[in-house]
């Protein structure tokens, strides 16, 4: 009986780190989407962009109280615009540096996985020599009470915060893809690429700019991820595999489905959590990957970004 | 900056004109100042000033910035300055000079000797580094050995055996290190009472061992591999790579594998056989011959395989996949046997890991797969004597930097090599030929050169 108790609470926590997942997961796919590549680098911009943010903030606030009011809401602005410059700059250096001169080369797919587990090796162990090897965590920017409570669960302030970042992104992203000339060349670009160029798209700045993108959202998914939970130089492997989870169970490639993927991963590793054992959330996300690779392996929404975006 | 194709800057003399160009310091100006010339400028400092905060101090999340200040204001940047300037000039003089430098170097019939050089690997030159091998650990002090066996001879029989996975079927596998934890516990569960918190009705000799841990691990590769060697290449790269962390995590969180601890006082190897007794102590000689030998068997063997009917049906399917399967090659199932095969190297490289000292699970990191992965590239995926000469060199490379640089900085550098090599040479310190034949193909754009399905968006539209 005890879970149907917490059902709620479980379910508002799930929707919580399912949103971030969600918010990740859309680089895996972005990226995907564009080159057929899985990214393996993406946790690397995540754990960047979550340094970034959080440094910023902290020296916004200076060890001092908790502020409120607007100073809190201008410290969460900054963090996440930082965390979402420097999460587009390591995206950006990233493609510059370990694709772009291997896709000029047409060099077979698996040198691009192996250049990407590089550069990660490279920034994860440079990031735990120069920011310490240690957990750090945030100050907070707010005092976290509760909003409000919902069917018994309750909702606190970062919840909330992460929730609505989380979904404000996510919208802008669809409206983006959807929507706008630069979002029309993406899905180009992920149909055919050789046909895009001969329709006048720019492949290179294409992927330049889906690259940016994606960095600009794990990057502000990395402040909200401090900002709950620490951050440290390894931080970003367990979140990028299970967005790349969520990228995967929604349909790799697939806009909406990484967003619907990363919502659901949430509340399962929440519920499982709870049933089975919280040591063993991690391995729920894994043997999910498993099961969905097996069952249905194109996703519950199908793959391909120019189809279904 | 979307230019770097277009190049502004003056094309290379043709190999054909004759005598000194006219005007070379122009050319010399226009390369090195041209706006490409300094572009590259910008990028080689920016490397000296990277490579200046990699060598540099460390620091804290107290004071995140300081490590690289602390690099940056140091005289040490000079230097690392005048090398990226150094590097600048010989980037952008190269292109320019070499064709005058290999002029009438150039063999008349380039392609047809690089396919009709001697097939098999001249005998003398195996037999030579076979002698050099044994010979070596003699030269060398106990802190060596010790790293001669558990540094370079375990990882070779490691990249040896991921080479069958990467190499022969161009499958990418991230969890490796997991079958070789599956060895190493299988180890200690069989041969020992109290090396971990279980362990079987019946004790055996290490020896025994081997032969279970490598159907363990085989049968442990074609369950994990089963279902996903159906699908597109890369998922099984992020599969193996959860898998692994599975068993990490196993390790570190149950009861059986005793956690954290690790397992201690799993028997040395022995031999009782025919009122003939020996025991591999805690000397390391005994076990580098020992594992010397493996290797040599396991180079022979997977020799014997490359050249085999299976080895042929592997280089088709990296070749390209779908004209194999349509040739009637069973492709998943030679996947799968590389995988198992790949696999159960992986499990008895555990058993002589096991059995020559204790472990943690922190021997089975993900940094360890990595860590093998990259000994394959390095060497030389598809190259037996690549990889393992790959390991030799960068496992010694790390033996030494031991003393110079802080031991989880090194991996940093791993990284760096990594990339650098899939920039430059993704073949490999010592190729295989096929193998590098099939990236000059894929780089044409015939073919895959991995079991991975074609290559990714070339935007060769601009070049």
């Amino acid at each position: 009986m005890d879970f149907v108790h917490q059902f709620w609470q479980l379910t508002v926590d799930g929707l919580m780190s399912g949103s971030l997942y969600a918010v990740i997961a859309l680089g895996y796919t972005l990226v995907y989407g564009v080159l057929q590549l899985i990214n393996f680098a993406h946790s690397e911009v995540f754990m960047l962009g979550a340094f970034g943010g959080l440094f910023a903030a902290r020296g916004l606030m200076d060890g001092g109280d908790t502020p409120s009011g607007l100073a809190s809401v201008g410290i969460v602005a900054v963090g996440l615009g930082v965390g979402a410059m420097v999460g587009a700059l390591a995206a950006f250096t990233l493609e510059r540096v370990a694709y772009r001169p291997l896709r000029r080369r047409g060099a077979p797919r698996l040198a691009f996985l192996i250049s990407a587990i590089g550069a990660s090796l490279f920034a994860v162990n440079l990031a735990g020599k120069e920011f310490g090897r240690n957990n750090v965590s945030m100050p907070e920017p707010f005092t976290n009470g509760e909003v409000f409570k919902i069917f018994g669960a309750s909702v606190n302030t970062k919840t909330l915060v992460i929730f609505v970042v989380a979904a404000a992104m996510l919208l802008i992203l669809d409206t983006l893809v959807a929507r706008t000339r630069l979002g029309q060349s993406i899905r180009a670009v992920a149909q055919d690429s050789d046909t895009a160029v001969m329709m006048g798209v720019n492949v290179d700045r294409v992927i330049v700019l889906t690259f940016i993108i994606g960095g600009l959202l794990a990057g502000a998914g990395g402040f909200l991820y401090a900002m709950t939970f620490t951050a440290s130089f390894t931080m970003g492997f367990i979140p990028g595999v299970k967005a790349f989870t969520a990228a995967v169970l929604g349909g790799i490639g697939n806009v909406r489905g990484a967003m619907l993927g990363g919502v659901l991963l949430g509340l399962i590793e929440s519920y499982g959590g709870y049933i089975f054992q919280a040591s063993y959330k991690n391995v729920i996300a894994f043997l999910v990957l498993v099961l969905i690779l097996m069952i249905r392996p194109q996703g519950l929404l199908g793959e391909r970004l120019g189809r279904a975006a | 900056m979307t230019t770097t194709a277009t190049h502004p800057s003056p094309a290379p003399p043709t190999p054909s004109g004759s005598g000194l160009p006219p005007s070379i310091g122009k050319w010399l100006t226009e390369a090195l100042f041209g706006r490409a010339g300094l572009r590259m400028l910008a990028v080689c400092l920016g490397l000296g000033v990277l490579s200046a905060i990699v060598t540099g101090p460390g620091s804290t999340a107290d004071e995140p910035f300081d490590g690289i200040r602390r690099s940056v204001i140091d005289p040490r940047i000079v230097t690392f300055l005048l090398l990226g300037v150094a590097l600048w000039v010989v980037v952008r003089v190269t292109p320019l000079v070499w064709p005058i430098l290999v002029r009438g170097f150039e063999p008349a019939r380039a392609q047809v000797t690089e396919l009709s050089r001697q097939r098999y690997s001249p005998i003398g030159l195996n037999l030579a580094l076979l002698a050099f091998a044994i010979l070596i650990p003699l030269a060398l002090g106990a802190p060596a050995r010790q790293s001669l066996v558990n540094d370079i001879a375990i990882y070779a029989l490691l990249a040896l055996g991921l080479n069958v996975v990467i190499g022969y079927a161009g499958m990418l596998d991230l969890g490796y290190i997991a079958f070789f934890a599956i060895g190493a516990y299988a180890t200690a569960y069989f041969t020992s009472e109290k090396a971990i918190n279980v362990h079987s009705p019946v004790i055996l000799n290490p020896f025994f061992v081997f032969p279970i841990a490598f159907v363990l691990a085989a049968i442990a590769g074609v369950i994990l591999g089963g279902p996903t060697l159906r699908l597109r290449g890369d998922y099984l790269a992020i599969v193996t790579l959860g898998f692994g962390e599975i068993i990490q995590l196993i390790a570190n969180n149950s009861e059986f594998t005793n956690g954290p601890r690790g397992a201690f006082g799993v028997p040395h190897l022995s031999i009782h056989v025919f009122g003939f007794h020996y025991e591999w102590g805690q000397d390391p000689l005994p076990y580098y011959y020992l594992l010397l030998g493996l290797i040599v068997i396991t180079m022979i063997a997977f020799g014997q395989l490359e050249r085999s009917r299976i080895g042929r049906a592997w280089a088709a399917i990296r070749e390209d996949e779908i004209a194999a399967e349509a040739t009637g090659v069973p492709t998943l199932r030679l996947k799968l046997l590389a995988f198992a095969i790949g696999a159960s190297v992986s499990g008895f490289a555990g058993v002589m890991y096991a059995s020559k000292q204790f472990f943690n699970p922190q021997t089975f990191s993900l940094q360890a797969s990595f860590l093998v992965v990259t000994l394959v590239i390095f060497g030389g995926m598809g190259s037996r004597l690549g990889v393992v000469v790959g390991t030799v060199i960068l496992q010694g490379l790390a033996f030494v930097l031991r003393d110079l640089v802080p031991a989880t900085d090194r991996l940093i550098y791993f990284g760096a090599v990594v990339i650098i090599m899939m920039i430059f040479r993704p073949q490999g310190v010592i190729p295989s030929r096929r193998r590098k034949r099939e990236i000059k193909l894929s780089e044409a754009g015939i073919g895959g050169a991995d079991s991975l399905g074609a290559a990714p968006t070339a935007a060769g539209s601009q070049t």
